[in-house]
């Protein structure tokens, strides 16, 4: 047997543990299909809806098609993102809660035993994947939607808001992954991490909605999708607590609390 | 070269691994022998860090494994054959991890080769055999052409041309002048394999030393002697100093005689034999002896079940 060949660097490091990462996520099938299905559904059936809604425009209520050309990117940006958000959140637990199921990990941590390093080049590769696929589909269900839906609700990239909104959708993806991604690193099974974020995305942060008061109002709005589902809209609404960005700071806030406490513990605990 | 000194690990209320300090040398494979749940496959892991040690330390060639530049060029590990995500193909998984320690991709084929894995590289790792899974581990553990080996159990489960291959591989790697250990709870697969024993139960050390060492001090000698007259030479024997049983089948077993005494004996007394050979008591019968005492479940002995019966 001949020896391993010439060295790049002094030391494994990141850049060949993002190397690796990317070729995880690729060299599996799970990642393809995700994305697949993610954006045929997310930006197919979604201009199908938005179809079918223009439409049937003269049956609408007029209160409901004063919403609707309210808020004009609800239909296509806002519901795409609502269910691209799914996929996103269960891709971004298994990044890690699969090294966990599969016994991959030992593997992993074995060929780089400097767990920070591990858990950055995770983060940073799918961060990254997630934004490229965020944004990608963002403008793609904006490209394919806004024909749809132009003869009632028009919608140009130069109103205002709507350009931000469009960056906003892939950040806000991106930014869920990284989210979930932590969870998956906390929780360290896919069942009962998916169970975590799915949880409190489509559950707990409705229930704060029904919360009392003013001080209701502003634990609604800072409960960590909601905070970062505010930059989806074109115009905020007039009684906002949280402005788009002020919103999208505390969902990154949030995720950036996670990925320490992930940090920590990923860095303690034995594999 | 692996050092452990005062390793211990413990679990909740259960001790893994207690005060174990032992120096593993290259050159040479070390059988790391123990009963089922001695801590073997724990001492494995607080040397990868994959578990932390609760005290004590653990370095490999001088360092502890988390600092070494290239790990993979230090330490390659089957642990589990089962380290491995299902849905990866053969290359892919091995690609990925040459990647974090910077070995190039023409690596990952040579290794392939090199365990017979070529031709299904492309396959994904769920639809491999657990022979090939093994292989496929044993790779991994190959990539970094590493100074340091250890393999837990890599016998189990495999057929015995596999496991034939598994031992020339590693009496090869310690004659490359590797540092190879190798744990495994059944003697009878070091005795042709180890060359330094590290004996361990209940966490705790129980014997270091050579194979051959180990069989001088744990294995009795006896003599099988067959003769007409088992009665009569039994007495001969008692006289000449020695200790003799007579076995169910008319043969005597004696002790403490050497087989040319017993011979000579025989000889001079006019006694005819039938037989005269010596049997070693097996090594798996030491290892047995040895750590009775530390074994974790005791299965209840048949022959005491039965004898309630009669």
């Amino acid at each position: 047997m001949t020896g391993p060949g010439t060295t790049r660097g002094r030391r494994a490091g990141l850049a060949g543990a993002i190397r690796s990462e990317w070729t995880k996520l690729r060299s599996v099938r799970s990642t393809r299909w995700s994305v697949a299905a993610m954006s045929a559904i997310s930006v197919g059936l979604m201009s199908v809806i938005a179809w079918a809604v223009v439409r049937n425009w003269d049956d609408l209520e007029p209160r409901d098609r004063a919403a609707l050309a309210g808020q004009p990117l609800d239909l296509i940006l806002a519901r795409p993102v609502s269910i691209a958000q799914i996929v996103v959140a269960v891709l971004g637990v298994m990044v890690m809660s699969a090294e966990y199921t599969t016994g991959m990990i030992r593997s992993t941590l074995q060929a780089q035993p400097r767990r920070l390093t591990v858990l950055t080049a995770k983060a940073l590769v799918f961060g990254v994947f997630m934004l490229t696929v965020g944004e990608t589909l963002s403008f793609l269900a904006c490209l394919v939607g806004r024909p749809v839906i132009d003869q009632h609700i028009p919608v140009r990239l130069d109103d205002p808001g709507v350009l931000r909104a469009l960056v906003g959708a892939g950040l806000y993806l991106a930014v869920l992954g990284l989210f979930s991604l932590a969870a998956g690193a906390v929780v360290r099974h896919t069942a009962g991490a998916i169970t975590a974020v799915l949880g409190l995305m489509l559950v707990l942060s409705e229930l704060t909605a029904l919360l009392p008061g003013s001080w209701g109002r502003r634990v609604d709005a800072w409960m960590p999708t909601n905070a970062g589902q505010l930059i989806l809209a074109a115009s905020p609404g007039t009684d906002a607590v949280l402005g788009p960005w002020q919103g999208m700071a505390v969902f990154a806030g949030w995720t950036a609390l996670l990925l320490g406490v992930a940090a920590v513990l990923f860095t303690r605990r034995d594999a | 070269m692996i050092q452990a000194t005062e390793l211990t690990k413990r679990y909740r209320d259960r001790v893994a691994v207690d005060r174990l300090s032992f120096t593993v040398q290259p050159g040479r494979v070390t059988g790391f022998l123990g009963p089922n749940g001695a801590g073997k496959s724990t001492t494995m892991r607080l040397v990868l860090g994959l578990d932390a040690p609760t005290s004590g330390t653990v370095a490999v060639n001088g360092r502890p494994f988390a600092r070494s530049a290239y790990p993979m060029r230090e330490v390659g590990a089957l642990l589990d054959a089962k380290a491995v995500h299902g849905g990866r193909t053969v290359y892919h998984h091995l690609l990925c991890l040459a990647q974090t320690n910077d070995i190039p991709r023409r690596r990952v084929h040579e290794v392939l080769d090199s365990v017979g894995l070529g031709d299904v590289a492309g396959k994904r790792a769920h639809g491999l055999s657990l022979g090939m899974g093994q292989r496929l581990g044993i790779a991994a553990a190959l990539l970094g052409d590493p100074g340091v080996l250890m393999f837990d159990e890599p016998i189990n489960g495999l057929d015995p041309e596999g496991i034939r291959w598994i031992r020339d591989l590693m009496r090869r790697l310690a004659t490359e002048g590797r540092t190879v250990f190798v744990s495994s709870h059944v003697m009878a697969e070091m005795q042709n394999t180890a060359d330094h024993l590290l004996v361990i139960g209940r966490g705790r050390l129980i014997a270091d030393c050579s194979m051959t060492a180990f069989i001088d001090r744990h294995c009795r000698t006896v003599v099988r002697v067959r003769t007409p007259f088992p009665a009569d030479f039994a007495a001969l024997v008692t006289g000449a100093g020695g200790a003799a049983t007579r076995d169910g089948d008319g043969t005597l077993s004696v002790t403490g005689l050497p087989m040319a005494r017993i011979g000579d004996l025989a000889c001079r007394h006019r006694v005819p034999l039938h037989e005269l050979s010596t049997i070693r008591a097996s090594l798996e019968q030491a290892f047995m002896e040895l750590t009775k005492d530390t074994v974790e479940y005791h299965a209840s002995d048949p022959t005491e079940v039965s004898g309630g019966l009669r």
